[in-house]
């Protein structure tokens, strides 16, 4: 991984949002859906973001993509930093990123047809003439495996994965080289998801594309990534390549998350990890590690000090204070701590 | 987290008895969605049993007949019978189904947030519905809604009673109308993909509370959800539906162990699991077709890997293959596909 070539890199990115005056708060209170984050995006690898609702993933992704103002921090996109660039200048940035989004019934306008749903983003940033374009869309729609026919029809006439392969047309319309997608299959049903999933990487390994992938799900996750990042409170507590992610899991999050997964498995019982209560408000985050009030293993520190990601070996970093020191790192492996 | 299917086996009381039953929805004057069409299953006593399948297939407007919540029209009951406890819902006037509701049958939607009613308190809208069928002073009903709210794990529920839905979370909306949901110990208890809007975690916490419940109050769960997961990991006997049908029921472990319809296998095989290493998931291909243009034989032969001739012209009956497990299907796959070679 280390020779391959970075696309995005993001450092210390914080992004806040105001909350209304609130007395109990204090005047000043701030959301920080993102606190604190760093990573980089290698080319052509997918980065799957994990986390609970709440957790900043998709503001995670918005801030990327400047759709949303960071309040603090670094964007480097192939070298140029991207975070105070304004409208005219972030145009050129924003040919090459393209979003595909949760809900295909929101995201695509009832009153266009697909035709000019697709065709949009590549009159708006390119100089292809009428005729050209008409072409292209022809090209994309057949890429995403729907005929002819559909450019003349409306989003309405199409089932939840027929739009989000519409969806996926869009992004794709003027060549971007990133492309986020913000639980892009959550809203389809199981067998229509792996459609959708099996397009995504044909069309990943087809134009070299980079992902960042972002869902709730475990196992989708798991399917589709290279590297996984674990987020929790606006912040990364975990963040290894995908099969040591799933095999040696460190952080007690994770833990809890994988373990929580509904399986298929008659012959043993699981272990479960067990954790309580939810989601604490980014309004009012806990002081110390975000996660310590529900973790089964939280120390005097946790409750203290803000735990930093660190490597635990090549493939793996994680933000827990579990991983101090060898000998806690032994003894936490050899424990009763499940392997999941 | 479920009961062992031995124990399913010693309940054999039945509780919910539903035969041939049919719900059609006009759509104009030609064409009418046959949205459930000829189901029969039966529930019994202190069992769970899960309805799975995907959007389109009916299983949520079984459930919401067995209800009565059909909007009628453009719905309409065509054929059937409901019958719980051995008593017909089906012909029972509105006022007597009434008290049926809430009452003998609870039930967990989908959207905590969209079934409570913003404007009223937690507390109102749980003791409304003991102060209805129990007849409880408003005294003695708020006592027990504050003990409801307990057993359904909410911290500091004498507060919690007094909030308003927006201040709660979506996992503890959902405790929440768990709690409406159980106040009257109703026999039957009705989820209709009670946590595909929560997070894992909330989920296990959920799914356990409910098989909790179950035991404790001794009721029957009809659970529908998508989710092969929390199937596995809850019922004791599975129904799958496509088109408005069942296609195949089996006790748990002989459906995830030995899937005879082709439907019930591709299912299985698609959902994105943990323990797969393959780069592409396998998929069925083409979507569930609307219902209103079902076609003339088995609704699934033109997404089926296996369709003959036969398939197309001959609509397969739902038949017993071994004890308690149903397949409508031609083929007679009886080892799991193994026959074909899958």
């Amino acid at each position: 991984m280390a020779n391959k070539e970075v696309l995005l890199k993001v450092s210390h990115l914080k992004t806040y949002f105001p909350v209304k005056a609130n007395f109990k708060l204090g005047k000043r209170a701030v959301l920080k859906a993102v606190d604190d984050i760093s990573l980089s995006l290698y080319k052509g690898e997918t980065l799957g973001i994990v986390g609970e609702s709440g957790s900043g993933k998709s503001t995670l992704g918005r801030t990327i993509l400047k759709l949303e103002e960071p309040t603090d921090g670094e964007i480097i996109f192939e070298g140029q930093h991207i975070e105070k660039l304004k409208s005219k200048a972030l145009q050129i940035y924003r040919n090459q990123m393209q979003m595909i989004f949760q809900d295909p019934f929101g995201s695509l306008n009832p009153r266009m047809k697909i035709e000019k749903i697709i065709e949009e983003p590549i009159k708006m940033h390119t100089t292809l003439t009428k005729s050209e374009r008409k072409e292209r869309v022809l090209e994309l729609i057949e890429k995403v495996g729907l005929s002819e026919e559909a450019l003349k029809k409306l989003p309405h006439e199409f089932s939840g994965g027929q739009r989000q392969r519409i969806g996926i047309a869009r992004a794709l319309a003027i060549n971007p080289k990133f492309i986020i997608a913000d639980e892009p299959v959550s809203a389809l049903d199981v067998s229509i998801q792996s459609q959708v999933l099996n397009l995504m990487m044909d069309l990943q390994d087809e134009f070299g594309l980079t992902y960042l992938f972002i869902s709730h799900d475990l196992s989708v996750i798991k399917h589709i990534s290279d590297r996984v990042a674990v987020m929790y409170l606006g912040r990364i507590v975990e963040i290894a390549s995908k099969d040591s992610l799933y095999a040696n899991p460190l952080h007690p999050y994770t833990k809890a998350l994988l373990s929580a997964i509904p399986v298929v498995n008659f012959d043993q019982k699981r272990e479960e990890i067990p954790i309580t209560g939810e989601l604490p408000s980014p309004v009012n985050p806990p002081v110390g590690c975000a996660f310590h009030q529900r973790c089964p293993f939280a120390m005097e520190k946790c409750k203290q000090e803000r735990p930093q990601l660190k490597e635990i070996n090549e493939q793996q970093q994680v933000a827990c204070f579990l991983y101090d020191d060898k000998e806690e790192i032994e003894k936490n492996l050899g424990s009763s701590m499940v392997q999941v | 987290m479920k009961s062992s299917t031995v124990e399913t086996n010693k309940h054999k009381e039945v509780l919910l008895e539903v035969n041939d039953l049919k719900v059609y929805f006009d759509i104009n004057r030609k064409k009418v969605a046959k949205a459930v069409d000829g189901v029969d299953f039966s529930i019994h006593k202190g069992e769970t049993v899960a309805l799975v399948g995907e959007s389109g297939s009916g299983k949520s407007v079984t459930s919401l007949s067995v209800m009565r919540l059909i909007q009628m029209p453009p719905g309409k009951i065509v054929s059937g019978s409901i019958k719980l406890d051995d008593k017909e819902l089906l012909s029972l006037p509105e006022k007597s189904m009434r008290r049926v509701r809430g009452n003998e049958i609870g039930m967990i939607f989908q959207e905590p947030m969209t079934s409570l009613d913003p404007v009223f308190t937690i507390g109102n809208q749980i003791i409304e519905s003991l102060v209805y069928h129990q007849g409880l002073s408003k005294k003695s009903a708020r006592k027990q809604a504050i003990e409801l709210l307990n057993i359904v794990g909410i911290a500091n529920s004498e507060k919690v009673i007094d909030g308003y839905p927006h201040q709660l979370s979506g996992g503890m909306r959902q405790r929440v109308m768990i709690a409406i949901a159980l106040s009257n110990n109703p026999k039957l208890l009705i989820a209709d993909e009670p946590t595909t809007a929560l997070d894992v975690t909330v989920q296990s916490q959920i799914l356990k509370l409910m098989l909790k419940m179950k035991d404790t109050f001794n009721s029957s769960i009809l659970l529908i959800t998508h989710d092969m997961g929390v199937v596995a990991e809850t019922a004791d006997r599975v129904l799958v539906m496509y088109g408005g049908q069942i296609v195949e029921e089996a006790e748990v472990k002989e459906l995830f162990l030995n899937p005879n319809h082709p439907y019930t296998m591709a299912l299985l095989k698609t959902m994105p699991n943990l323990d797969q290493h393959v780069r592409r998931l396998p998929s069925i291909k083409g979507n569930v077709p609307p219902a209103h243009m079902f076609p003339e034989g088995c609704r699934f032969a033109d997404r089926c890997e296996f369709a003959m001739e036969r398939c197309r012209l001959v609509a397969p009956e739902l038949e017993n293959i071994s004890d308690g497990h149903k397949v409508r299907c031609h083929l007679p796959f009886m080892k799991g596909g193994e026959a074909l070679g899958q």
